[in-house]
């Protein structure tokens, strides 16, 4: 049997210090997405309207966005921002805002393609029932709406816990990096340790996403 | 922005682009090949491979590729698994997107009506002509729209790559920042490969998912 290094974890704190890691990259996402998550439904809303203005920079805001890799979008905030603007940024901070103005992005394009998938009788029959606005609204969009959301919105979270593991590029410590400082301090007592920490470090973003995927699935098929 | 600078970097960056754009293409292929087989193989429920696909599946989904090229080109070294920056680049990319490949072929598949395959049983058409000229045209175009989704998902994800020092736009950037101090200039042209590369993509996405004609009959 080689040695694949994995006591190394199990040297000091050193397996606390990888989740604390793992807690850093999750608060980013779960902030950004309390952030986006709101902001998104307005963006949707928005961009269902018939104003003209609002189409065109909503549609330019979603598409840049969309279509740049987050890695830029960080590094555009972290050194482009900072060096015009004159003003500080953490990396944690520029992260949060970097992940947040991607998740209003996706939420807002998520929203808008479940409120336009709304068949137009839906709201017509319901207006011709004798139903108010606000009841339409209560009674008849939102939960068409809101069970084509759910699912989505629970798997937007995975897909940014999973974006998290790149703020490793602008300098925050969180798992990937802490890994890189326990493999550096054990080189010598260790030189193996590279496999087993970042084996357990896939493993663990695995463990992170896997339950929150799987139940995102099963809320799809059940209110499909 | 300084006009000398930028006309001084592009070469740099062009070079880079180069790279980005050929190890994502031999990324893409091998990933729509492992794609296509995962699917095929739980299409055909075969045995045992069928498990070891729906659990790579979740496995390449829910990891991030930053994650998987650090154990591919830092961790498997030190139990013999030596590769060069390209070849892990291109291998995890092929693994994060086989995965993703492998549900778009599948969700495509399943959109075909089992009515479908047993009229064309009842007309006499043999299970390989059955999926070639009644199943594969109508999953194919289901699936396209998804399909390129992944590939514009894939190229961005390159991006990562400077993580195993392969020098692609994002390492450019970062080296001419550190270097120079010239930020302006090199998150601009960094924007601008980025655009040139995944606008195209981006574009052709949205113009087939317009006018692509589902091959779905009666609907």
């Amino acid at each position: 049997m080689p040695d694949l290094g994995l006591e190394v974890l199990w040297k000091g704190r050193n397996f606390v210090r990888l989740l604390g890691g793992l807690w850093t990259a999750l608060r980013i996402s779960l902030l950004a997405v309390s952030i986006s998550i709101p902001l998104g439904m307005l963006l949707g809303m928005l961009m269902t309207r018939n104003n003209l203005v609002l189409v065109v920079l909503t549609r330019f805001y979603l598409e840049f966005i969309r279509v740049m890799p987050q890695m830029v979008l960080l590094f555009l905030v972290f050194f482009g921002t900072t060096r015009w603007f004159g003003w500080n940024l953490d990396g944690e901070l520029s992260s949060v805002i970097v992940f947040s103005l991607w998740g209003t992005a996706e939420m807002g394009d998520l929203v808008r393609g479940a409120l336009i998938s709304i068949p137009a009788q839906q709201t017509e029959s319901a207006a011709a029932l004798g139903m108010t606005r606000p009841q339409i609204l209560r009674h008849i969009v939102l939960p068409q709406t809101l069970r084509r959301l759910i699912p989505l919105s629970i798997n937007l979270i995975t897909r940014m816990i999973k974006t998290t593991s790149l703020v490793l590029m602008i300098g925050v410590v969180e798992m990937l990096k802490v890994s890189q400082q326990i493999i550096e301090a054990n080189r010598m007592s260790s030189p193996n340790a590279a496999f087993g920490v970042y084996l357990t470090v896939f493993l663990l973003y695995f463990l992170a996403c896997w339950p929150i995927s799987l139940l995102s699935k099963t809320l799809e098929k059940r209110w499909s | 922005m300084d006009i000398q600078v930028l006309r001084s970097y592009f070469p740099l960056f062009q070079t880079a682009a180069g790279l980005t754009v050929r190890l994502g293409a031999e990324g893409i292929f091998l990933a729509l090949l492992v794609g296509l087989i995962c699917a095929a193989v739980r299409y055909w429920k075969i045995p045992v491979f069928c498990q070891i696909a729906s659990c790579y599946i979740e496995i390449s989904r829910n990891t991030p590729l930053l994650i998987q090229l650090f154990f591919i080109y830092y961790g498997l070294p030190k139990v013999g698994i030596r590769t060069s920056p390209e070849i892990c680049g291109v291998a995890g990319l092929a693994f994060l997107g086989g995965g993703y490949m492998a549900e778009a072929f599948r969700s495509g598949l399943e959109a075909v009506d089992s009515v479908q395959k047993e009229s064309a049983f009842s007309l006499g058409l043999s299970k390989n002509q059955a999926l070639l000229h009644v199943i594969l045209p109508q999953a194919v175009s289901v699936s396209i729209p998804a399909i390129l989704a992944n590939v514009i998902f894939l190229l961005k994800e390159t991006s990562v790559f400077s993580a195993v020092s392969l020098m692609d736009l994002m390492f450019t950037a970062k080296d001419l920042i550190g270097l120079y101090y010239s930020t302006t200039e090199s998150l601009f042209l960094l924007v601008f490969f980025y655009l040139m590369i995944l606008l195209p993509v981006s574009l052709l996405g949205t113009w087939v998912e317009r006018r692509l004609r589902y091959a779905g009959f009666g609907t």
